[in-house]
C-alpha cells in the first residue's frame, strides 16, 4: 500500500444509470470501493442499493454508464460468471446455498459447475475447503450437511464459497439480519480479517451501528440518486438515518412514567426448565416494557409461554389481576394477548397469500356475515382501516404481501394481531431486516398504540432501540432478570457494556 | 464413523430394519433364506431396480415421474415392431433402439416440464395418459408374441443345481441392473453433472445464480430416466418373452414407493444408491415373505403402505438429538 497510497480502487463506477419500466431505479450513480476497503452501501429498502449491485455483476446491464472499471481495469460489458471470475461474489442475504449438500461442497460448488463432464474429487475439495476456512479462522465439520449448521455458520460457508473463488471484491446484502449480537460481533471479525488480507468489502445493513462500527466510508443512495460519500469518522447514527431517508429521525429517550395506570399483566417467579428460572414482571397499561440480553437468555421463550406456546414449570401469571393460564395460543388470544414473532417471513405471513388475506387471519371467526360465511365488505373494510391507521405502502390488497418490503411487511404482521383488539402486545425483535425509516414508522405506531393504553412488551436486542422506546428496561441474562433500568439514568454505552461484558 | 452413520441415517435404519425382517423371515419360512429364492427374489426385482435409478436421479433433481413404466411398454412396443420391421435384430440393436427411443421420451417430459414452466407431477401424470392412450390406441390391446429369438433367449449369468435338483439362476437382467445401478452411481455422485442435479433439486435459484444451466440439467434427469426405462423395458419383455401393452401399467407407484422408502427426499437435493436398492429390495422382500408365508396380497398393499408413513414420520427425528437432550436435562 506504500506504493500507490488509497487510490487503487477495486471498483469504479461513473454515472451509471438504469430504469425499469418507468421507475429510474439508479440515476447517475457514482460508487467507488477502494482495494481492501470496508465500504458500506446504504440506503432504504428500494433506494437502489440492490440495482447497484446487480449492475456490478452483470445480472443488470446498465441503460448508460461513463465508466465501469473492476480492478483497474475498463469494462464495457459483464455476466454474471466473468464478474465470478475476475473476482466479484456476492453473498445474497439468502445465501443461495444447498441445505442438504455438504459444507465442503457447498464451499467448493462453483468448481463443478459447466457441462464438460468431469469427475468429483472429494478428497481435494475437503482440504481446499478446510484451508478457505482456516484462513477465516472457523472450524466446521465439512461433511456435514448444511441444514445442521446454525443461520451464523452457513453466513461463513458462503464467505468461505466467495474466498474459493478468490473474490477480491464480496458484496455482502445483509449478512447479520438474522445473526445475535455475538454472532454478528465474529462476523465482523471476519470482515476484518479480510479486510486486512486486501479484500475489499460492501456491506449491505440496515443496522446503522455495526455499519458505522465496521465500514470506513459509507456511501448513501435515495431513491436512485447518489446522496454522497461519507467516512465514518465522526458521523453518528441519527445523521446517516437523516441523510438515508432525507427526514430528520428522532432518536431520544422517552420514557415516561405511568404511576397511576393499572397494572395489566404479571407474572411471579415464571420458571420453564432450561430456558428461563424465577422471572418476575409486571407490565402497565399504557406502557412500553423492554426486554433485552443476549440471545439465549430465554426471551423468546418467555414469550412463548405468555402466549401459551409451551406451559412454564413453576410460577403463575395474571391478567388484569385473575389468574391466567393460556392452554394455547388461541386461548392466549382470546384474553387479549398478541405476539409479533421474531421469525416474520417464516412464522409471521403466509408469504404467498394476499395482503388482505394476511391482514384478517387472525380473526376470521369475527368477519363472518349472517350466513355463516366470511363476508367480503368486513374483510375489505377491516383491511382498508388499518392500511389507512398503519401507513401500509401498498398496491392492491389483493396483491401478495411478498411484493411488500420489509417495513411494510412488519406493518402488516402488526395489522394482523391490532385487529385482534389485544391488551397485551408483545414484540420480538420487530425491525429485523426492517431499514431505518420503516423502522421509525413502526416506532411511532407503537407509541400512539401505547399512548391510547396498550401494554406493550418489546423484546430486542439492539439495545439502541429498546433505550429509545421503552419506559423500563429489563436485562435478561441466563434466564433470569438481572436487572431492572430506567432508560432516562443510563446511557446506550453503559448498557451495551452491561449486556455484553 | 459416526459422521458417515449420521449422514446416512435413513439408509441405517432401512438397513437394520431390512436386516431384522430377514432374520425373522428365515426362521419363520424354511424357503425364504435359500439360494433358489435369493436368485429369485434378485431376477424379479432386477426391473424395478432399473427404474429406481432412473426415478431417483428426476427425484433428487427435485422432479418426479409418473410416466416411467408406461414408457416402458410403449418403448417395448415400438421397439419390438422396428426390430421385427428390420428382420430381428440383435442384443446391440435393441439396446440402441430402446435406449434411444427411453430418452426421446423422458425429453420430452423434460421438455414440457422446462419450456412451459410446468411442475413435473402434471406434466407426467399428463404424459402417462398420452402415452397409454396411444399404445392402446395403436396396440388395439393385442400382445405381440413372434418376438426375435434373440430377445427371449434365456440367459443365464450364474447356475447352480442343489441337492434336491432344484436350480437356482440368475438372469442377463440382473448384470444388466447391476450396470445400470453402477452406471447411476458413477453420474450422481463421482460426476459434476451428477452435483449438479443435487444442487439443482436441493436449491433451484441457488443453482442458477451459480451458472448451472437449469434446461440442461432436466434433460440429464428425464433423459436418463427414459434410458432407464427404454432398459427396463427391453430387459422385462426378456423375462417375460411377450410385449403386453398394459402390463407395467400400475408399476411405478410401487417403484416411486421404494424410492421414497429409501430416503429420497421428494422436492429433491436428497437420496442415495444405497438407500434406493435397500427400498426395493425391502418392498421385493416384503412382499416375498408374506407369499411364503402364505398371507393375503392385500396385505401386501397395506404394509407397504404402513412402512412409507412409519418411514417419512420417523425420518425428521434425529436420534442424536433426543440423547443429547437427554443428557443436558440430567
Amino acid at each position: 500500500m506504500t506504493t500507490a497510497p488509497a487510490e487503487r480502487f477495486a471498483l469504479r463506477l461513473h454515472k451509471v444509470s438504469k430504469a425499469f419500466g418507468g421507475v429510474q431505479a439508479l440515476n447517475e450513480v457514482d460508487f467507488e470501493v477502494r482495494a481492501g476497503e470496508v465500504h458500506c452501501l446504504a440506503g432504504e429498502n428500494g433506494c437502489g442499493k440492490s440495482t447497484l449491485i446487480k449492475t456490478v455483476t452483470g445480472v443488470h446491464q446498465p441503460e448508460s454508464a461513463e465508466l465501469i472499471e473492476l480492478f483497474g481495469e475498463k469494462i464495457e460489458r459483464i455476466n454474471p460468471v466473468q464478474a465470478r471470475e475476475k473476482g466479484v461474489s456476492v453473498i445474497w442475504q439468502d445465501l443461495a446455498l444447498f441445505p442438504h449438500m455438504s459444507v465442503a461442497e457447498n464451499i467448493a460448488f462453483d468448481d463443478l459447475v459447466g457441462l464438460r463432464p468431469r469427475s468429483v474429487r472429494y478428497r481435494e475439495m475437503i482440504t481446499r475447503a478446510g484451508e478457505v476456512l482456516d484462513r477465516l479462522g472457523v472450524r466446521i465439520a465439512l461433511s456435514a450437511p448444511l441444514n445442521d449448521l446454525p443461520i451464523a455458520q452457513r453466513q461463513v460457508v458462503a464467505i468461505a464459497r466467495a474466498l474459493m473463488n478468490d473474490a477480491k471484491l464480496i458484496f455482502m446484502d445483509e449478512p447479520t439480519a438474522s445473526l445475535t449480537q455475538s454472532e454478528t460481533d465474529r462476523l465482523l471479525d471476519i470482515v476484518r480479517k479480510l479486510s486486512a488480507d486486501g479484500v475489499a468489502i460492501v456491506f449491505v445493513s440496515h443496522r446503522l451501528a455495526e455499519v458505522l462500527e465496521i465500514a470506513e466510508r459509507v456511501t448513501v443512495v435515495r431513491d436512485g440518486n447518489l446522496v454522497g460519500v461519507y467516512p465514518t469518522d465522526g458521523m453518528t447514527q441519527a445523521r446517516l438515518g437523516e441523510l438515508m431517508t432525507g427526514h430528520h429521525i428522532e432518536n431520544d429517550v422517552a420514557a415516561r412514567d405511568l404511576p397511576d395506570a393499572p397494572v395489566v399483566f404479571e407474572t411471579r417467579g415464571l420458571s420453564r426448565h432450561g430456558e428461563f428460572e424465577d422471572v418476575s414482571l409486571t407490565i402497565k397499561a399504557g406502557e412500553v416494557l423492554g426486554l433485552t440480553g443476549l440471545i439465549g437468555a430465554g426471551r423468546t421463550e418467555l414469550a412463548h409461554v405468555m402466549m401459551g406456546m409451551r406451559k412454564a414449570d413453576a410460577g403463575t401469571m395474571l391478567l388484569n389481576g385473575a389468574d391466567y393460564h393460556p392452554g394455547s395460543i388461541r386461548h392466549a388470544i382470546r384474553k387479549g394477548l398478541a405476539y409479533v414473532s421474531e421469525d416474520r417471513l417464516a412464522l409471521g405471513l403466509l408469504q404467498k397469500q394476499s395482503i388482505e388475506d394476511n391482514t384478517v387471519i387472525s380473526v376470521l371467526g369475527k368477519l363472518t356475515a349472517a350466513t355463516g360465511l366470511i363476508s367480503d365488505t368486513r374483510k375489505a373494510e377491516l383491511v382498508r382501516h388499518w392500511i389507512r391507521e398503519l401507513g401500509v405502502k401498498i398496491g392492491q390488497p389483493s396483491d401478495a404481501i411478498s411484493t411488500l418490503s420489509g417495513g411494510n411487511q412488519q406493518k402488516v404482521v402488526l395489522a394482523k394481531w391490532l385487529a385482534t383488539k389485544p391488551r397485551l402486545l408483545i414484540l420480538d425483535s420487530p425491525t429485523v431486516g426492517v431499514d431505518v425509516g420503516a423502522r421509525a414508522g413502526i416506532f411511532r405506531i407503537v407509541r400512539e398504540l401505547a399512548e391510547e393504553g396498550l401494554a406493550i412488551l418489546l423484546i430486542s436486542d439492539e439495545v439502541t432501540e429498546v433505550m429509545h422506546n421503552s419506559d423500563r428496561i429489563l436485562h435478561m441474562a441466563d434466564g433470569r432478570i438481572v436487572q431492572n433500568y430506567d432508560p432516562r439514568t443510563i446511557s446506550v454505552p453503559q448498557l451495551e457494556e452491561r449486556i455484553y461484558a | 464413523m459416526r459422521d458417515t452413520l449420521r449422514s446416512y441415517t435413513i439408509e441405517t435404519r432401512l438397513a437394520v430394519v431390512l436386516a431384522v425382517l430377514c432374520v425373522v423371515l428365515s426362521i419363520s419360512a424354511p424357503q425364504f433364506a435359500t439360494l433358489p429364492n435369493a436368485t429369485s427374489l434378485l431376477n424379479n426385482s432386477a426391473v424395478n431396480l432399473i427404474w429406481a435409478v432412473g426415478l431417483l436421479v428426476v427425484l433428487v433433481a427435485g422432479g418426479i415421474d409418473i410416466s416411467f413404466a408406461v414408457a416402458s411398454s410403449v418403448v417395448q412396443y415400438v421397439a419390438a415392431k422396428m426390430l421385427i420391421g428390420i428382420g430381428g435384430g440383435n442384443w446391440l440393436l435393441g439396446f440402441l433402439f430402446c435406449g434411444s427411443l427411453g430418452i426421446l421420451l423422458g425429453l420430452l417430459n423434460a421438455w414440457l416440464i422446462h419450456g412451459f414452466r410446468i411442475i413435473s407431477i402434471v406434466v407426467t401424470i399428463a404424459t402417462f395418459n398420452a402415452f397409454f392412450g396411444l399404445l392402446m390406441f395403436f396396440s388395439g390391446g393385442r400382445n405381440i408374441y413372434n418376438l426375435p429369438d434373440w430377445w427371449t433367449a434365456r440367459i443365464f449369468i450364474f447356475e447352480h443345481e442343489n441337492a434336491q435338483g432344484i436350480w437356482s439362476e440368475l438372469t442377463l437382467s440382473v448384470a444388466v441392473m447391476v450396470g445400470c445401478v453402477v452406471a447411476t452411481w458413477v453420474l450422481i455422485r463421482r460426476t459434476n453433472i451428477g452435483r449438479q442435479l443435487y444442487a439443482f433439486g436441493d436449491n433451484p435459484e441457488g443453482a442458477r445464480r451459480a451458472g448451472v444451466n437449469i434446461a440442461v440439467m432436466q434433460g440429464v434427469a428425464f433423459g436418463w430416466m427414459g434410458l432407464m426405462a427404454g432398459i427396463a423395458g427391453l430387459m422385462q419383455v426378456n423375462i417375460v418373452k411377450e410385449v403386453v401393452p398394459n402390463a407395467l401399467y400400475g408399476r411405478e407407484l410401487d417403484v416411486l414407493a421404494a424410492v421414497v422408502l429409501g430416503g429420497a427426499r421428494l422436492g429433491g437435493g436428497k437420496g442415495t444408491i444405497l438407500g434406493c436398492i435397500l427400498g426395493v429390495m425391502f418392498v421385493a422382500i416384503t412382499q416375498n415373505g408374506l407369499n411364503l408365508l402364505g398371507v393375503s396380497p392385500f396385505a401386501f398393499q397395506m404394509i407397504i403402505g404402513a412402512a412409507i408413513l412409519v418411514a417419512i414420520s420417523t425420518s425428521n427425528i434425529d436420534l442424536s438429538q433426543f440423547f443429547r437432550s437427554k443428557e443436558a436435562r440430567s
